[in-house]
């Protein structure tokens, strides 16, 4: 034992000395080659000779940036990731994430220069993202015009634009068309129509709206808060948000709580809380509710469950048009890209393009940000039906004020349709409560 | 009697580790069996052998490592490396110390996968890492800059060509059809160009870069900025793309000497505060900042906020109260069954058994879903079916919610505490039971005097460690209820059903802004607490099991 344990000494120090020496080599190789492809590239010289270009990426080690993608979108994302590669020489690494841990995950990767060079996202991320330094401005120039001006908007924050938009969704009435021929302008005849489906015994609900027992839902309801004069914050004349001005207060505000009530368990029951997110599509898809505020995720469902519909505005409960949220489906670079330049020339000139738009949307269907792909989704009556609607529409705010606001804005709603309480003092009550907590 | 008890003993302080996997408080007074096992040495020619392969794949991979941290210039990661690495061979290689050979590996998952973890908490937890302080000092600079740094409204494109002279970039413009050339200290200038059309394509003396060249040098275009002219009010070009260049004027200047920010509007100026944000006299701050070290203050505001602090009072309370019943619910229900189903005489009993452990088969968080909308009041198939349609508030009514989350934790949990008694029943000899029938004993006071605690000594770590799990039972409160219905009192959104670990997350990961400091100092306080209970109780069975034997 003694004697064999001093011969292992000797030739493990020679195991290590050789791995020194394999890994020196090794190593040593690949500066060699990053010299090489700079040295081989200066004599080169004459722009743009594309196969030797794309030699001296692969050996600079620059050909390669990172993007995280979810699943549905990794397919659609393909075919230009390889036009990319072939017309540039760089690699797109598309890993696949979810969609849910994404946000955060980028955060917290971003500041240690690891994380990816671009991701893929909603556009309300961008207020959080930009407060944690996370991402780097895109200038779209030109190509601005070429987008749907909602979805421009969306993505511009303090001035500047952060990501390139391709998608747009936005809620809107999905009517059953035989229960009811038509959607009329204002909430309340909407539901006298359903009633009579009721009436007729052939429907079960007039209209069903998702919402949360203890959250509520006040991204679905918020058509119907705008329509009574009660945006969220005060809006500027090219669109974006003063979110020192929170807009919710007042007598529009009060107005729409008092409506809340009215409709809600101890009024109508329109507003149902034990009616889920879930159950509200299950009954539309049954056939048992005559109207049915949702946006195009749930279209796919309605059409397989073989309801006949149609995508119509949504009525106003005030004076005012209803106007619903709009979410934008984005591209961002990361602010610690270290390949800054072949990210922008991916997502400001490839992404951007007809060709990604058109396989995007194929794949989602929702309503392409880009107006010329647009355009050849309208063949798509629901698609058309959908973008129309979210022309009229508001971007969701993306600043991180937000975050105060959603902490309050469902339970508070909520209490109020179940009749818990004063509305006005609720209401009035979640606007101090986020407005104290805006201060801090 | 000691060599009976002591064998469902040995087989409780094992089974922890391989049936529940969960719980991090192993105790660290078991390893009488590994000594005892590490008589025999790797003493042949092919143990030497191996040992001296894997010794070798190990450094190998070590010296891989180091040689990129040396790449990277991480010193302090790389010291730590080496450190291990020497440690490691010497112990494996000196002779003697034996009990260390097969300790080392274990210690060093330890070290990685918990004593980092809980180290790593802690030291977040005396920072204010959240959101708008994810990063250091310098960063967040950049970050201020770049998104202060906008383009001027209904400013031209530029073509932009880029050029380079002895190591610098340089700009190639028209400007008015002429051709114009700048770099980082040159304002734009105009210059004899060769031209291609309208597009100037090269300079005398400078080098033309191609797409391919610009890509090797991304940082470099990145930071290029040229000044339009001397009056730096006009704004400098800049190109992302190294194609096109845009005009950009920044609305907030860093001034690095005072380490300032000012305004150019209206002149306003932006202190360091210290508290990791520049901020204004009147408290205005901007809104990207870093991250600094706050000492307890993150600990100081969960006793002293009453906004915090009452409703962690009532949390602290209840994940007591829901990690205790939940063991003994749960323990009483298995118990029950598996003294039921281990009958000899009982036919089908393999059928029964499946059965009953299927809702462990289900994910945690899959069941909370289903349960949620099983408890739905008007929808729900339990009111419906068994409550004939009355609207009973299972999920949120502050104390029904209680009761609906402990009983799916019933449902979810007795299956495990089935398998742990069943085993360890069967585990019973036989013979005491014989005896205690000779002496007259009935079959209540047999379960109790001798069942029972025979049962305990080797069920009591499990229900030690199913304690630490229920405590931070996240899944099913979270899919259940989500911690509501929600606390009338507070502003933060924190419920009647919350436990300690809910509230960690939402404070982390939700809400008004996500919070890192704060929620590492509560888990540290979770903890101090689960690592407190569980080494004194793991001490109380120790004494058990003595007095037993």
């Amino acid at each position: 034992m003694k004697a064999k344990t001093l011969g292992g000494a000797p030739r493990r120090t020679l195991t290590l000395a050789a791995t020194a020496a394999f890994s020196a080599l090794a190593l040593t190789a690949c500066g060699g080659g990053t010299g090489g492809g700079a040295s081989s590239s200066a004599p080169a010289g004459s722009p743009s000779s594309s196969p030797s270009a794309s030699q001296d990426l692969t050996e600079g080690g620059s050909s390669t940036i990172t993007m995280w993608v979810d699943q549905n979108r990794q397919k659609p994302l393909e075919p230009i990731v390889k036009k990319f590669q072939e017309d540039t020489g760089i690699t797109v690494n598309l890993t696949v994430k979810d969609n849910s841990k994404m946000r955060d995950d980028f955060i917290t990767q971003a500041p240690t220069g690891k994380g990816p060079d671009v991701i893929v996202g909603a556009h309300d991320w961008i207020g959080a993202l930009v407060q944690n330094g996370a991402i780097e401005p895109v200038e779209l120039g030109d190509k601005a015009s070429e987008f749907s001006e909602t979805s421009v908007q969306a993505v511009t924050y303090e001035g500047q634009t952060w990501g390139v938009p391709y998608s747009v969704e936005n809620l809107a009435i999905l009517r059953n068309t035989e229960l009811v021929d038509s959607t009329p302008e204002t909430f309340d005849e909407m539901l006298a129509e359903g009633q009579k489906a009721v009436d007729a015994g052939e429907a079960k609900y007039p209209f069903v709206v998702g919402l949360d027992p203890v959250n509520g839902d006040p991204y679905h309801l918020y058509p119907f808060q705008t329509s009574m004069g009660a945006p969220v914050f005060e809006q500027a004349e090219d669109g974006s948000y003063d979110v020192s001005q929170l807009a919710m207060g007042g007598e529009a505000g009060t107005a729409f709580a008092e409506k809340l009530a009215e409709y809600g368990t101890e009024g109508e029951g329109v507003l149902n809380p034990n009616m889920t997110a879930d159950i509200a599509k299950e009954q539309f898809n049954k056939g048992d509710a005559a109207y049915f505020i949702s946006g195009p995720w749930n279209v796919d469902g309605a059409e397989e469950a073989g309801i006949d519909f149609a995508v119509d505005p949504i009525p106003s409960m005030g004076e005012e048009d209803a106007q619903s949220f709009v979410g934008v489906n984005a591209f961002f670079v990361s602010a610690e890209s270290q390949n800054k330049l072949a990210a922008n020339e991916f997502v400001v000139n490839y992404l951007s393009s007809e060709q990604a738009q058109d396989a995007l949307y194929e794949e989602g269907k929702r309503p392409p940000a880009l107006t010329a792909s647009f355009d050849k989704a309208s063949s798509d009556e629901v698609i058309k039906a959908f973008g129309e609607i979210g022309e009229n529409g508001v971007p969701m705010p993306t600043a991180p004020e937000m975050g105060a606001v959603w902490e309050f804005w469902g339970g508070a709603q909520m209490k109020i349709i179940k009749g818990e309480g004063d509305p006005a003092q609720t209401w009035e009550k979640m606007v101090s409560d986020i407005e104290g907590n805006l201060e801090k | 009697m000691s060599s009976l008890s002591s064998t469902p003993s040995t087989a409780g302080a094992h089974t922890p580790d391989t049936a529940t996997g969960e719980s991090g408080t192993q105790p660290g007074g078991r390893r009488r069996g590994l000594g005892g096992a590490s008589k025999r040495g790797p003493d042949g020619m092919g143990g030497t052998l191996s040992k001296i392969i894997l010794l070798g794949l190990v450094d190998a991979f070590a010296v891989f490592v180091m040689f990129q941290l040396v790449a990277n210039e991480d010193w302090l990661v790389f010291g730590v490396w080496l450190a291990v690495t020497l440690v490691i061979n010497w112990i494996y290689l000196r002779r003697g110390g034996l009990p260390a050979k097969y300790l080392a590996p274990g210690l060093f998952f330890l070290a990685l996968f918990q004593v980092f973890v809980v180290l790593y908490s802690s030291y977040i937890a005396f920072t204010n890492y959240g959101d708008g302080h994810n990063s250091d000092k310098s960063a967040a600079i950049e970050a201020i800059q770049r998104s202060a740094t906008v383009r001027v409204p209904d400013s031209p494109t530029y073509d932009a060509t880029l050029l380079e002279q002895g190591g610098d970039l340089f700009l190639l413009t028209t400007q008015d059809g002429q051709a114009m050339i700048g770099g980082a200290d040159m304002p734009l200038e105009p210059v004899e160009a060769q031209m291609e059309g309208d597009q100037p394509t090269g300079v005398e003396g400078f080098s033309t870069l191609n797409f391919s060249d610009l890509l090797s040098r991304q940082q470099q275009v990145g930071e290029l900025q040229v000044p339009l002219s001397d009056d730096p009010a006009d704004g400098t070009l800049r190109t992302q793309d190294g194609s096109r260049a845009y005009v950009y004027s920044p609305r907030l200047a860093y001034d690095e000497a005072a380490d300032t920010f000012t305004d150019s509007e209206d002149g306003t100026v932006y202190r360091d505060n210290g508290e990791g944000q520049f901020a204004a006299e009147d408290g205005r701050t901007l809104q990207t900042g870093w991250q600094v070290f706050v000492g307890t203050e993150n600990f100081e505001r969960a006793i002293t906020d009453p906004e915090l602090r009452d409703p962690l009072i009532r949390v602290f309370f209840w994940t007591f109260a829901f990690a205790i019943l939940s063991v003994a619910t749960t323990f009483v229900l298995g118990l029950l069954l598996a003294i039921t189903f281990n009958r000899a005489t009982l036919k089908g009993k393999a059928v029964y058994r499946v059965l009953m452990i299927l809702p462990y088969a289900f994910p945690a968080f899959l069941s909370g879903l289903v349960w949620s909308g099983l408890l739905n009041p008007e929808f729900g198939y339990i009111n419906n079916t068994f409550f004939g349609g009355a609207e009973i508030p299972w999920l949120t009514d502050p104390w029904l919610a209680k009761v609906s989350v402990l009983i799916v934790n019933l449902w979810l949990g007795f299956p495990y505490m089935f398998l742990v008694t069943t085993g360890a029943l069967q585990s019973l000899p036989e013979d005491v039971d014989e005896a205690a029938k000779m002496d007259g004993a009935g079959a209540w006071r047999i379960f109790r005097s001798i069942k029972l605690p025979l049962l305990l000594v080797s069920v009591a770590p499990l229900l030690i460690s199913s304690f630490a799990f229920n405590f931070n039972n996240f899944n099913i409160i979270y899919m259940l209820t989500g911690g509501g219905p929600r606390f009338d009192d507070t502003t933060l959104n924190i419920g009647a059903t919350d436990i300690l670990i809910t509230v960690v997350y939402k404070t982390a990961f939700s809400g008004v802004g996500r919070d890192y400091g704060l929620a590492s100092a509560l888990s540290i306080v979770i903890f101090l607490i689960v690592a407190t209970i569980s080494a004194i109780s793991f001490n109380r069975t120790k004494a058990l099991e003595e007095i037993d034997s």
